[in-house]
Order: structure tokens, then sequence, then C-alpha cells
């Protein structure tokens, strides 16, 4: 995600939540359109692609890789939760997207369950649409537990992004 | 010294003030009726020699009384006993009980301290704290924020407080500390967020900064000697660390010291590890990157170091080195030797020469080992005391963006900071270890402080081609370097253990059982199902001429995290997905102390 694209997300997240709470989990999976590689539902959300031999879209095998980096060690293996926090391939399917995002910028405080806020972290967030497309995927059991074995190769406006983001 | 001390106390701590308040914790480390220290003793033996519960009658144990700690969170550690008076903490926000034991556990003070939750995320695997210590009259509580506080130990108010740390640059705490003569010793955890790993000494009345010594950066900052610190008999040497890091990157470079810390009084030295350096991603710091994954001996009164040993140098696979190191007494080939045997994350136990610092056994601990074929033994060598690094497991050689597939142990390690003991009796280990493999994919990432620094995407799973289950219990001979019985386990076994005199090995398994098992076989002899799985450590105690076994339960800690949903193995394709036991199919969470003892 280009730093353009992080501040218009965050700036529509709060105006878009009701409207977008809306939607169905239908809506919110089904494949509309490609860009680039990157996969979007009709209402411009990122979701996932798995092709019929079981390839998954780069941004699903990023997700995977960034998830057991930044987010398990907190929130357990392949989105599944653990002792400490809880199971975000629910939450990826249960929260909108918008408030997904809100969360991971801003962080979150319940009681004595404390969610980080990662928005000044660019190992998280050049990569929360990889994280959340692949937990969506995990969600629906598109995608099982474990390493994807098969994945689409990179876009070259993907790798474009990331290295914009990343610095 | 039988019940005396326990009558004077008040008497004693007075003296023990003027005099020397090491001497007053000494003593009430001697008296095998308390509990009086996290690791038994300055040994670390974790040995008690209570012998009323035995190998003949632990079979009749039955549950004494329990006390439910009301947090949630997973229960490392153990509490203490002081005379009549039990110490009880608790994870985040790190509650501080004192029950009387005379008086049926009643809560004679409570301490909860005010910490800001924000400390909560920037605590890697769960807010767990690993316990209070006692000397000199008072109650020392590392809290998760850094805070280091003394309780007077009959009222539970403040006496001094001291902040070791920044949790705002992911500086936090989950160990106990070591008191000993008149200082506090402290370490600091944050390897996964860049921290440069540290020790410090507080002065034990004042709560004013002695000393502080770095794992890494330049000698002053190390607080070595170029010509008299030795590594391997030889001397270190002018910039050590910096030399074996490339430009600034040490300053963000971990070796943090949150493991469990032995002292030898004769020698003046006391000893720990230092853990990984940061990011996991070995290809951003090139070189050794010194002193991380090095066991310590440095001197009490100065934290100068006087020997240190580097068992991973260039870690690749996340094997902290802090794990406890255990002092004991043996003889080798009819030589009396003061040892020192560490059973690192590696899946390498060391057995050393505490006073010199000679290596003298290194060897895997668990088979299945499979990242070295073995550390160089031969003093003449180039790469002596180095471990042999075997290509496919490397991920450095794989390079970054590779998984690499089948590393054993994963980056939990052989064993992880639950501590083994030692029985002078049978002169074995009793280790607690953990049978997991993984893969391991290193990254690049950048650096915000305050912020995870990580760089690796790993999955875990049992160790392929063995018993199925992620943990075993084995009794270590340190002097041949051999597992003399090993008892699979379902999960890692992440509880403390604790032999004793009546020829009786405690521990505890995450799916929450305590058990017992025999000193020279192995033999299980007891079990009983507490209300959580078991993270914390096991201890003994006697009060009123009965001896009483206590543990707490309250599942979590980087186990909880990691196996709370299972294991499932990448390699073995989806037939096997949700093969393996999930651990929240067993329990739940819970802080609750239990305590044993036989029927009257």
């Amino acid at each position: 995600m280009t730093p353009l694209r992080s501040l218009i997300a965050t700036a529509l997240a709060a105006g878009l939540a009701s409207a977008a709470a809306a939607q169905d989990a239908g809506d919110n999976i089904a494949v509309a359109y490609e860009e680039d590689g990157r996969y979007f539902t009709a209402d411009d959300i990122p979701t996932y692609n798995v092709a019929e031999d079981g390839t998954v879209d780069w941004l699903t095998f990023s997700g995977f890789r960034r998830y057991h980096s930044e987010c398990h060690v907190c929130h357990g293996p392949d989105g599944e939760g653990s002792t400490y926090a809880p199971a975000l391939k629910k939450s990826a399917l249960n929260m909108d997207y918008y408030d997904f995002y809100s969360v991971v910028v801003n962080g979150r405080e319940n009681g004595n369950s404390v969610m980080p806020h990662f928005g000044d972290n660019r190992n998280v967030m050049c990569y929360l649409e990889d994280i959340y497309v692949y937990l969506k995927a995990r969600g629906t059991d598109a995608v099982p537990r474990g390493r994807p074995a098969k994945k689409e190769a990179k876009s070259e406006a993907i790798q474009e992004d990331e290295n914009d983001c990343m610095g | 010294m039988k019940k005396l001390p326990l009558l004077t106390s008040g008497i004693a701590l007075c003296v023990a003030t003027m005099a020397s308040a090491n001497d007053d914790l000494m003593t009430q480390m001697d008296n095998p009726k308390q509990w009086a220290i996290q690791t038994g003793d300055y040994a670390n033996q974790r040995y008690s020699e209570l012998d009323q519960i035995n190998a003949d009658n632990v079979g009749d144990l039955q549950v004494a009384w329990t006390f439910s700690t009301g947090v949630l969170r997973g229960h490392e550690g153990s509490p203490l006993v002081i005379g009549d008076t039990m110490y009880v903490h608790t994870p985040f926000p790190n509650i501080v009980y004192a029950l009387d034991l005379a008086n049926e556990g009643k809560i004679k003070w409570k301490y909860e301290p005010r910490q800001d939750p924000e400390v909560i995320p920037v605590m890697c695997c769960d807010t767990v704290n690993r316990g209070v210590a006692y000397a000199d009259g008072k109650i020392f509580l590392h809290q998760a924020d850094t805070k280091v506080v003394a309780l007077n130990a009959d009222t539970g108010a403040v006496e001094w407080e001291a902040v070791n740390g920044d949790p705002s640059v992911g500086e936090t705490n989950t160990a106990t500390v070591l008191p000993v003569k008149d200082k506090i010793i402290v370490g600091i955890s944050g390897g996964e967020f860049g921290v440069q790993g540290h020790v410090t000494a507080y002065d034990m009345s004042t709560g004013e900064q002695v000393w502080r010594a770095y794992s890494v950066g330049p000698d002053d900052q190390l607080l070595f000697d170029p010509e008299k610190t030795t590594d391997l008999g030889k001397p270190v040497g002018a910039d050590s660390s910096l030399n074996s890091w490339e430009g600034d990157q040490w300053k963000i470079g971990g070796g943090t010291t949150w493991g469990w810390y032995s002292a030898d009084m004769e020698e003046n030295l006391f000893y720990y590890g230092s853990g990984n350096p940061s990011t996991w991603n070995p290809a951003q710091r090139p070189g050794d990157n010194k002193w991380s994954m090095t066991i310590f001996a440095r001197d009490i009164d100065t934290g100068v170091a006087k020997w240190v040993y580097q068992m991973t140098p260039h870690d690749e696979w996340d094997y902290d080195g802090v794990n406890e190191m255990i002092l004991t007494d043996q003889e080798i080939d009819g030589e009396a030797r003061k040892l020192l045997t560490h059973f690192d994350r590696n899946g390498l136990a060391y057995t050393m020469d505490r006073v010199s610092g000679e290596l003298l056994v290194a060897e895997k601990f668990d088979p299945v080992v499979n990242w070295t074929t073995g550390v160089d033994m031969d003093p003449d060598s180039d790469t002596y005391g180095r471990p042999a690094v075997v290509a496919q497991y490397s991920t450095e050689q794989n390079g970054e963006d590779v998984n690499s597939t089948g590393i054993c142990p994963a980056a939990l390690g052989t064993k992880d900071q639950q501590p083994a003991s030692y029985s002078p009796k049978t002169e074995m280990f009793y280790v607690p270890t953990n049978h997991v493999c993984m893969d391991y994919e290193p990254f690049r990432v950048s650096y915000t402080a305050g912020q995870p620094y990580v760089g690796a995407t790993l999955a875990m799973y049992p160790a392929p081609d063995s018993h199925g289950g992620m943990g075993n219990f084995i009794a270590w001979d340190n002097i041949n370097g051999e597992i003399k019985w090993s008892i699979p386990e379902k999960f890692s076994v992440w509880s403390g253990a604790l032999a004793t005199a009546g020829d009786v090995v405690f521990y505890g398994t995450l799916e929450g059982h305590l058990k017992a098992v025999h000193a020279e076989t192995g033999e299980e002899l007891y079990r009983f199902k507490t209300p959580s799985g078991i993270i914390g450590n096991v201890m003994t105690y006697e009060s009123d001429g009965k001896q009483y076994v206590g543990i707490l339960s309250g599942v979590g800690g980087w186990a909880g995290i990691g196996l709370a949903a299972g294991l499932t193995n990448p390699n073995d394709g989806l037939g096997a997905v949700g093969g393996y036991a999930a651990l929240s199919d067993y329990t739940a969470l819970g802080g609750q102390l239990t305590v044993f003892a036989l029927p009257n």
C-alpha cells in the first residue's frame, strides 16, 4: 500500500465504517476485479484469490509471512488465536476493513488486554493489506493452516509500492 | 539452624542490616523448611533436603489448600516461603500477596502497583513474571514496566523504587531479581524490540544504581577489561563486541538478560546468559554479534566480567542463551571441580569450569538437534569452542526470503527458561524440554523504536519421526554428556523442576498435571490435574512439622501462544492439518496456587 492510499484509508475509516458494516460476508469476500496482482470486492475492499489448483495471490502469501513475523507472537499461529490474544482469522471476517485498519493503526485497550498501535511500524503498515487478505482467507478456510504451497508471482506494481513504503 | 531464625526474625533483620544483608538471606536459604529464593539457592539447584514426602509415599499426596490469584495470564515462577509467610506474585498487573501460613493462608497484605497498560503490548509473548525475591526484610518485585520495588516484608509498604528501563522503546521485564550481598542485580527484556541488553546492580537498602553492564557495545559499557576478561582462557582484547558487528547495529543489537541468575560467594561471581542478537534476520547483522548468546561470569561488586563464552556466534535461529547456570561441586576423573551446567536453547548442554570458564562438555540433550554437528573441543583449533553449522539448516547461508525447513530445535529451543533441577544424591540433572522443530524464513525489516523488530517467519511442529509429542522430561549426566532417561510428553514441558532428598522429582505439564517421578528411574509415582496448564516452577516448604509442595497453574507464556491452537506441519500436506494436539483441548486460563501434602 502506498503512503497516499494509507492516508485515504485512514481518513475514510470513520466515515465509511457504518456503511461498510452493512456488507454481508459474501460481498466482503467475492472477487469483483483484479488490478496489478491485487484483488478487490465490488466495494473496492481488498480480498484474496485462490485458484482451483490452490495457487494463492501474492498478497495472501505475503500476508502469511508478515503475520507470522509481526502478529503470531501474540495471536498464535495461522490466525488461530492463543491464550493471550484473539483469533484474528475471525476478526478479519467480523470486522469491516476500515475498522480492522483503524485498530492496527491506533491500537485498542480492553482492561489488561491491549492491542498495540502499529501506525508508525513499516513492517506492519506496508503489509497491512497483505495481512488482512491472508486472515480473511484463513477465516473462510479458503487457505488451510500452514504455509501456502503455491503462489502467484509478485507484480511490478506491488514491488514498487513495497519499495516506496519501506523506503 | 532450625526454628530459631524464624522465631527471632525481627531481631535477625536488625542484626542483618548492621552486619551483612547477605548473611541473613544465606541463613534463610540454608533452612530447607523455607523456599527463600526463586532458584532454590544461589547455585540454582532447585533441590530440597526435605524428605517427609518421598518415593514410597508420594503416591498418597493430596491437595491441602488452594489460592486463586485473580489473574488470567500465564503464571511463571513460584511463591516464596519465609518463616510463616508465603509471598505469591502474579503476571501483569504484578500483584504480590503475603499469605499467613499460621492462619490458614489469610492475606496479611496485598500490593498492586499502578502500571501503564501500554507496557502490555511491548512484552513479547505474554505478560509473565517469574516472581519476587527476599532479602534483608524486604520483598523485591521487578514489574513489567521495569520498575524495581522494595516492599517491607511485614507490611507491604514501599521502601524504595528504581526505574530500570523504558517501555516506550520496548524495554520491559519478566524476570525475578538476584539479591546478593548488598545489591539487587536485575536484567532486561526486549530482544524482539531492538533493546541493547544489560544487567544492573542496585543498592539493596536505597535503590541507587551501583553499576550497569551491557551485553553488546564498547568495552566501557560492557564492563570488560580487555586484558583480564577471558574467553575460553584467552583475553578478549579491545573492542571485542564492536569488532563483531557491522556499523551501529549493536545499538539495537539485543543480548537481553531475562533468565535466572546464580552466584558463587567464594568466587564473588554471578552467572547468567544473554539472549538473541536482533533482528532475527541474520543477513542484517553480519559478524559474530558478541556478546549475545553468551555465558557471563561477572564480579558481584563491580560488574566487571571475569570470563565469557559465546555459545551461538551469529545466531540464525533465535536460540537465546538466557537459560539458568546451575552450579555444582563434582568430581571429574577423581578431581574435585567447581562446575557450571547450562542447558541452552540451541539444544546443547554445556558443562564448564565456573572459575576459569574452561569448556569441558558440550553435547546435545535431545538427539533430534540437527543445526550443528557439535562443538569444536580442540583448544588448538582456530574454531575452538564454536559449533559447526550444518549448511542445510543455516538460515544465513540459505539467505533472505528463503524458507529453511526441518530445523531442530525450533526457536523456543530444546529448553526455554523453565529451570532444571539437580540432585546431589543422584548427581543427575532433571530437565524440562521441548521437542519441537521449525521452518524459518528471514527477511528484511526496518527498525522503529518501541515496535517489534523481528524479521523472520516461523512455522513450528513436533519433532518428526519421533513420539509425536512436543516435549520430554529428561535426566542428564553432565560429566559424560548423556541422557539417563527420558519421559515423552504430549506438550512442551514448560514448568520448572524440583528434586528432593526424598528421591522424588516434581514437574508440571501444560495440560495442568503436577507429576512426581522417581529420581533414579523416572517412573511416574503421582499425578494430579490442576485447574489450568502449568508453566510455573514447583517449590516445597515445611510448616508446623508438615512438608508441602506448591505449584502455580495458569497457562500462557510463549507455550500458551504457540501451542493453544495446536501445531501443524506444512510439509505433511493437508491430511495432517489439525493432527497434532491443541492445548485448548486440554486446559483454559486461570491463575491458581495448589498446595499438596500427605494425609494426616
